[in-house]
């Protein structure tokens, strides 16, 4: 059900000026529960902005309706311009078929908390399966590819590994490589090191390290590794009750917080670590 | 005293070995039958077409609650009435196809559940369509913890043959039966059927078990 009126939201958006996502009034509710509460919220083409927030803020969602996991209830998503969530239909915003849902998508990646590899496959089919299947390439470009981006994630000597053999962290690694091999413009990472063992977080945070200094990726990342996120961030949103709170570059969210609930929430975290 | 003789034995062997290829063809194609027809049953119960999915499930458990023999008279007899004249080995192959059909779409079911949803949500991720999502991610996990469940019915429509007795179909039961009416001699056919079942059920378990380690090893999962 869509509970706000979208009838004056533009079709596209101009090309050159429009951010490469942008979240316009979007809501998502479960029933009675408000999870986002019409939010907006654009990213630059290229900026790398990290959500943080307290669990049940709504900061997962946000990623996983971007990825089309989850529809949204209100509002629309934009991504490079153009609606995702709907499409033009007559002149007005209709709620996006598969088909548009697929040529959209195409533009977006996603590593999720727990890796979720293909556990049949092996890291190199793991990486080609994309690439093969829905990008039409052929085997030789989708393993040169892969091989490529294995490589560049430290994983090249893995690559004839199934994930079952692997550690969390070089599962995570390839998880990564997969979601490149598709070329998206816009990654989205998932509390990607939630999961993992302290001792390899490391070797994860620095594959998204180096993806931000060599790549112009628009990325989204949800996180609760305060320092990391303050090392690569060009912004930070905290995320309160569906809500974003508040949010400006790492030095202002972190060094002066401007709301109470911010204040508490950081304090709290770096109590806990 | 038990009168047991050897060379009436030795007499009727051959014909209940060729019967048994009899038996062995009618699970064989009967299987074949339930597990392409057991997987549509199961897919067409996931799609997001109401109409189809209850009344698929609604069949399906229709034809677990009635008995298998009921089920097979129905097409053999009842059919000719509604204009469908079959053979016995076709009525047969329907009959326990789709019994066993239903049976296994349960165990898909089972099978495709347990496949954990990231999986679902990494194969959008990549844009994979609904098809090849199911054919490249989907059932190639559901399928090791659906093989014990394979594996017994395969044993199950094995045994379950000898039903196909009742509408003519010339299998083991029904020749140790035609020689037991000509003969007036039962002990030795009817014996000698328990013994080629029990000669074939119990190794086809444990190659079941075999084949089912090495399906796990194959995908990566062992």
């Amino acid at each position: 059900m869509d509970i706000s009126d979208i009838s004056d939201f533009p079709l596209a958006l101009e090309r050159d000026t429009a951010p490469m996502v942008s979240f316009r009034k979007v809501t998502k509710s479960y029933g009675s529960l408000v999870v986002l509460d019409a939010l907006d919220l654009d990213v630059a083409e290229g900026e790398m902005v990290t959500i943080i927030g307290p669990s049940g803020s709504g900061k997962t969602t946000v990623l996983r309706m971007l990825m089309t996991l989850e529809t949204i209830n209100g509002g629309v998503i934009y991504v490079d311009g153009e609606p995702l969530t709907h499409m033009e239909r007559d002149g007005r915003l209709v709620r996006a078929n598969d088909r548009h849902l697929r040529k959209i998508r195409s533009k977006i990646g996603m590593c999720f908390q727990h890796f979720n590899l293909f556990p049949h496959m092996t890291a190199l089919e793991n990486c080609m399966e994309g690439p093969v299947h829905v990008l039409g390439l052929s085997k030789r470009q989708a393993r040169e590819r892969s091989e490529e981006l294995l490589a560049m994630v430290g994983m090249a000597d893995k690559r004839d590994q199934h994930p079952s053999r692997l550690s969390g962290g070089q599962q995570q690694r390839v998880a990564i490589a997969r979601a490149l091999a598709m070329r998206p413009k816009v990654m989205l990472f998932d509390e990607v090191t939630s999961a993992l063992d302290p001792e390899v977080i490391g070797e994860v945070t620095n594959v998204i390290r180096e993806l931000v200094g060599k790549h112009n990726l628009t990325m989204l990342m949800v996180t609760h590794q305060m320092g990391f996120a303050k090392d690569i961030s060009d912004r930070i949103c905290f995320f309160y009750g569906g809500r974003i709170e508040e949010q400006g570059t790492p030095e202002e969210l972190f060094g002066n917080p401007q709301k109470e609930r911010t204040r508490q929430f950081l304090s709290a975290v770096k109590e806990a670590t | 005293m038990l009168d047991w003789r050897w060379d009436f034995t030795w007499e009727i062997l051959p014909r209940l070995l060729a019967a048994t290829g009899n038996t062995l063809l009618a699970a064989g194609l009967g299987y074949a039958i339930a597990v392409v027809l057991g997987l549509v049953l199961a897919l067409a119960q996931r799609t997001p077409l109401t109409v189809l999915t209850v009344a698929v499930r609604e069949m399906v458990e229709f034809i677990r609650s009635t008995p298998l023999v009921l089920q097979i008279f129905f097409v053999f007899y009842v059919g000719p009435q509604f204009g469908i004249r079959l053979s016995p080995w076709t009525a047969g192959m329907i009959a326990i196809g789709l019994h066993y059909a239903a049976y296994l779409s349960e165990v898909y079911r089972g099978g495709l559940e347990s496949v954990p949803k990231g999986q679902w949500e990494a194969a959008r991720s990549l844009n994979l369509s609904t098809g090849r999502t199911y054919f490249r991610v989907i059932l190639p996990q559901a399928l090791p913890p659906s093989l014990a469940g394979m594996g017994n019915y395969l044993v199950g429509i094995f045994k379950d043959t000898p039903m196909l007795s009742v509408i003519g179909v010339a299998e083991l039961m029904h020749t140790a039966n035609a020689i037991g009416s000509q003969t007036y001699r039962f002990l030795e056919p009817f014996t000698l059927v328990g013994i080629i079942f029990l000669l074939i059920s119990l190794p086809t378990a444990a190659a079941i078990r075999l084949f089912e380690g090495w399906v796990r090893r194959k995908l990566g999962m062992g």
